[in-house]
């Protein structure tokens, strides 16, 4: 399919279209749930209605007795053998956290948990029989509002005695990093200026494309566990460490995965129970979710409330930033629940330099889905909140909202810069990005626009949002991540393998689920080795092939996986040397290595990859000075974070008379470093926005007063579709970063973190004429209209109160 | 059970289906075609989407019986003597799938959307794809796949995508 394209002159800033293609738009693909094994068995989930409860009893006997039925498992049946479901990252030593049993055994802590589960010959006669099975429950009172949760007014689980799970803090005085933040804003409430505010990061659902599919044969000699997963490699280990099988004899496999967004950065109760129900019966089994389960019990993402205050001088310079934030972790941990607020803790003073600055943030249990990874995971949250206040100070301050940002940014010339959190920022350039999207975007004009339409008092009202952000991204270094209490590392790993015919097999830790590693990655090695994309052959997602890695997630997968392809790509051309120098009888300080071939410097001579992998198998010419094998691996550890920035404009009209939102135009001009693919970064841009845009606008997943989730369905959870978005204009600067060696960042999530304070500063900025400072998110057209009449009100009782 | 004969990709098949089997279920489990997905259990999503007769349906939404008697193309179905779909060669030119769960749906959804407008605007095609779900997407690359497909294959009508393959390129 790549005929058409001409060879560009380096695969690396290429547009090269995605090998991936092939299988996906013609159906020839690997998705779990397509998977059928001689004898393959299906489950069934029987999951609880209430949000907390204790289980009384289960009669399983209608659903035994009922046709195809094989077994009925209850958590009673499977207690001492299911272990506990785990959280990978303490971020206090002495963090609280619920037993996580992946089957409720007598008590149930979220509507969905399951309790009990059903095998049978076919999906359907599972999924018949799961209706048949009556369990008895005792209704206690939910945990549910998450400030009441934090106060401790009803608790989640009783058993811990209260919700909170850890309070942790940061503080610029204490770290040496930066001043006292409260002595910053004492002294701003004496002339300067307070800017104290509530932001509610509402709860989302990463909704995944594919739902989550479970495949396992026990008959294989090691067990084989098909999951349509982000961590085919964290599946592996904790499947060993939760069921204590031996590592050695699990193999894992994630086929062709239908989108994550973090939502499949987990390990799941359906893996341990499809495993258990492999293990009990010697057969294969499979269990696939619906899509109102994994609305329900797929793990959630962000919610929280964020209580902040921002002080600055009278003209607009910040002089310290305040944070406390409360994050509802939902029934229990998951893998890194607990950590996804610390993941923003170090960017909430974004791009700015900050004197002082302190962060408090409390995790807190209530009777509702489980949180965890989400697009951004943390960083948008704290970039909303900047973002969000920097737009109330240039109000408050009277001048522009891209002036305010530009007096109070890093320069490019102050690069690397040690910000106000402890993070060294090695490179970036926000003067030229803004610069850029300015222009793009015609800032001058909309601002034009906007004064007639406030002058003529439009009913439909222009609004302009900005948002400069940055990321960090490129989860991580090894050492970063045990200083802060994550059990894992950060490390990626690769394998370059020539084969005798000259092609090559590239083996990566990664594990993509739709950002197109197999042509990047390619690219990557095509360019070092000197051959052809086409000859490059990228294997991942199965734990007996990709033996070792640590997945994709967090905007790693370049920035670090991308890097171990490179060092491993690097040890290949090195191990060729001495056999080149041997067989092309010359010394090897006299070879160059350039395009493919080594070549005599001075001479005609020289042997190419493809020769020299062809002599390596024959090994008929080696004299056995050398190791007969090219083949590499690398373990990349990075040295630190990489932070992709960038100014993110957008343009609504909003409707006065009824609250209707339109995003009008939307501008970001996205500074990722280097890029290896731009389409691809482009597509990766572009889908970021629309989640971002969709928490802005759209989606947020409401429990009714019992804690069941009434936005079980497409029909209420409103991913967003085609007509409900813009078409975005998307250009980059280009400032590498220095800390891998091919100065990239990452982009996976740049998109999602940036946009949702462009839009709701949008908004804000529409209606701030009419009294408007916030309106919570999704900017609903009811929330909106809401804001407008609050507004009026307020600014009538202003009036009266003034005359 | 009940007796039904349909014709799938250009075979013909009979087979007893049990009369609650959705047709997408039907088309996966009984015949193989794993092509087409499933991504909800509501008819939002779009993913299941295939030609009944030339025109698009969401094979969720319908029963296995009430294909009787009557011709679907799949994703499957598609491409003709190795040479890819003008629609499949426009969402691969233009990158507009990632993830891929979506795209078998919204092809075979915009193949139907550009036969009964060979000239859609932006506008048309963001309204012609409403039903169709994509996460990864954006639907940026989505739109300008359509209308490249549209520019490129101006006179083919879906029904006679069989045909028009050939002469598309």
């Amino acid at each position: 399919m790549t005929a058409t394209e001409e060879r560009p002159a380096t695969e690396i800033g290429a547009s090269r279209r995605r090998k991936e293609d092939a299988r996906l738009i013609t159906g020839r693909t690997r998705w779990t749930d397509n998977i059928v094994l001689p004898g393959l068995q299906h489950l069934a989930m029987v999951r609880s209605p209430f949000a907390h409860a204790r289980i009384t009893a289960i009669d399983t006997e209608a659903a035994k007795a009922a046709s195809g039925v094989v077994a009925v498992i209850t958590g009673a049946d499977i207690a001492d053998e299911q272990g506990a479901l785990p959280n990978a990252w303490a971020v206090i030593p002495d963090q609280k956290a619920p037993v996580h049993p992946s089957m409720a055994v007598d008590h149930v802590a979220f509507a969905g948990e399951i309790v009990a589960m059903v095998i049978a010959r076919t999906a359907a006669e599972a999924n018949d029989a799961a209706d048949l099975v009556d369990v008895d429950y005792e209704e206690l009172e939910p945990a549910l509002e998450l400030k009441a949760a934090a106060r401790d007014e009803v608790i989640a689980h009783p058993d811990l005695g209260t919700n909170v799970s850890a309070v942790w803090s940061y503080d610029s005085a204490e770290s040496g990093t930066g001043g006292d933040v409260e002595a910053a804003i004492g002294a701003a409430r004496d002339g300067g200026i307070v800017i104290e505010k509530e932001f509610r990061q509402q709860r989302l659902i990463p909704a995944f494309m594919e739902p989550r599919s479970i495949v396992v044969d026990p008959t294989t000699e090691q067990m084989t566990v098909w999951s349509s997963t982000q961590v085919p490699h964290f599946v592996k280990i904790f499947i060993a460490l939760v069921l204590g099988i031996p590592e050695s004899k699990i193999r894992v496999i994630a086929p062709d995965v239908g989108g994550g967004f973090g939502g499949k950065l987990q390990f799941t109760p359906e893996e341990v129970l499809t495993v258990i129900a492999a293990r009990r019966t010697g057969k294969p089994c499979k269990y696939t979710e619906t899509r109102s389960e994994s609305l329900m019990v797929a793990h959630h993402g962000r919610d929280q409330w964020q209580q902040v205050t921002l002080a600055a001088n009278a003209d607009g310079t910040v002089t310290g930033l305040k944070v406390e934030l409360i994050a509802d972790m939902g029934a229990y941990l998951g893998l890194v629940t607990s950590a996804i607020p610390l993941l923003g803790a170090f960017m909430y003073n974004g791009i700015y330099k900050f004197p002082a600055y302190h962060l408090g943030i409390t995790n807190v249990f209530t009777n509702k889905t489980w949180t965890d990874a989400y697009r951004g995971a943390g960083r948008p949250e704290a970039t909303y909140a900047i973002e969000r206040l920097m737009d109330e100070l240039a109000a408050r301050v009277g001048v522009d909202a891209l002036e305010i940002r530009e007096r109070n940014w890093i320069k490019h010339e102050e690069f690397p810069f040690s910000t106000v959190s402890g993070l060294r920022y090695d490179s970036g350039n926000y003067e030229a990005a803004t610069a850029k999207a300015r222009q793009l975007f015609g800032y001058d004009d909309l601002r034009a626009e906007q004064r007639k339409r406030r002058e003529s008092g439009d009913p439909v009202q222009l609004g302009i949002g900005i948002s400069t952000f940055t990321e960090m991204c490129g989860l991580a270094p090894s050492r970063w991540l045990g200083s802060m209490g994550y059990v894992g590392g950060g490390w990626e790993h690769a394998a370059v393998r020539m084969l005798p015919t000259g092609k090559v097999e590239v083996v990566t830790g990664t594990s993509p689920h739709g950002q197109g590693h197999e042509t990047a990655w390619s690219q990557l090695v095509a360019d070092r080795l000197g051959v052809a994309f086409e000859d490059v052959e990228v294997l991942h997602g199965d734990t007996q092939v990709a033996v070792r890695g640590l997945d994709t997630y967090g905007s790693r997968s370049l920035a670090v996986g991308g890097m171990a392809v490179l060092a491993a790509a690097d040890k290949v051309i090195e191990k060729a040397k001495p056999i080149a120098a041997q067989l092309l009888e010359a010394n090897a300080d006299d070879l160059d290595f350039s395009g493919g071939r080594y070549g005599v410097r001075g001479t005609d001579a020289g042997m190419t990859m493809a020769e020299l992998a062809f002599a390596v198998f024959q090994g008929h010419k080696l004299d056995g000075s050398a190791e007969a094998c090219l083949d590499a691996d690398a373990t990349l550890d990075p040295d630190d974070f990489s932070f992709p920035h960038g100014t993110h404009l957008c343009a609504v009209e909003v409707d006065t008379e009824t609250g209707a939102t339109k995003i009008r135009s939307y501008v970001c001009v996205d500074d990722v470093g280097v890029v290896v693919n731009p389409m691809i970064v482009e597509g990766q841009v572009h889908g970021g926005l629309a989640q971002g845009i969709a928490q802005a606008l759209f989606e947020e997943a409401v429990h009714d007063e019992g804690g069941t989730l009434v936005t079980g369905s497409f029909d209420q959870y409103l991913v967003p579709g085609a007509p409900d978005l813009p078409a975005f204009e998307t250009a980059r600067t280009e400032t590498p970063a220095t800390t891998n060696q091919l100065g990239v960042k990452g982009v996976g999530e740049a998109g999602t973190i940036a946009s949702t304070p462009a839009v709701v500063n949008a908004i804000v900025d529409a209606l701030r004429p009419l009294g408007v400072t916030d309106v919570q998110m999704p900017c609903t057209p009811y929330r909106v209209w809401k804001a407008i009449q609050q507004g009026a009100q307020e600014g009538a009782q202003q009036k009266e109160a003034r005359s | 059970m009940t007796r039904i004969t349909v014709k799938v990709d250009g075979s013909s098949f009979t087979d007893e289906v049990e009369p609650r089997t959705l047709l997408v279920l039907y088309l996966r489990e009984q015949l193989g075609k794993t092509g087409t997905v499933v991504g909800c259990d509501t008819g939002n999503c779009g993913a299941c989407t295939v030609h009944l007769d030339g025109r698009s349906v969401k094979s969720c939404s319908l029963l296995a019986v009430q294909a009787d008697g009557h011709e679907i193309t799949t994703i499957e179905g598609l491409a003709t003597n190795g040479e890819l779909h003008p629609m499949q060669q426009a969402f691969h030119e233009n990158h507009a799938l990632q993830c891929g769960y979506c795209t078998p749906g919204m092809i075979m959804q915009s193949i139907d959307l550009i036969a009964d407008n060979p000239n859609p605007s932006d506008e048309d095609i963001r309204h012609g794809l409403e039903g169709n779900l994509c996460r990864c997407t954006g639907y940026q690359n989505i739109v300008k796949a359509v209308q490249a497909a549209a520019a490129a294959a101006p006179a083919a009508p879906a029904a006679a995508q069989h045909s028009a393959v050939g002469g598309a390129q």
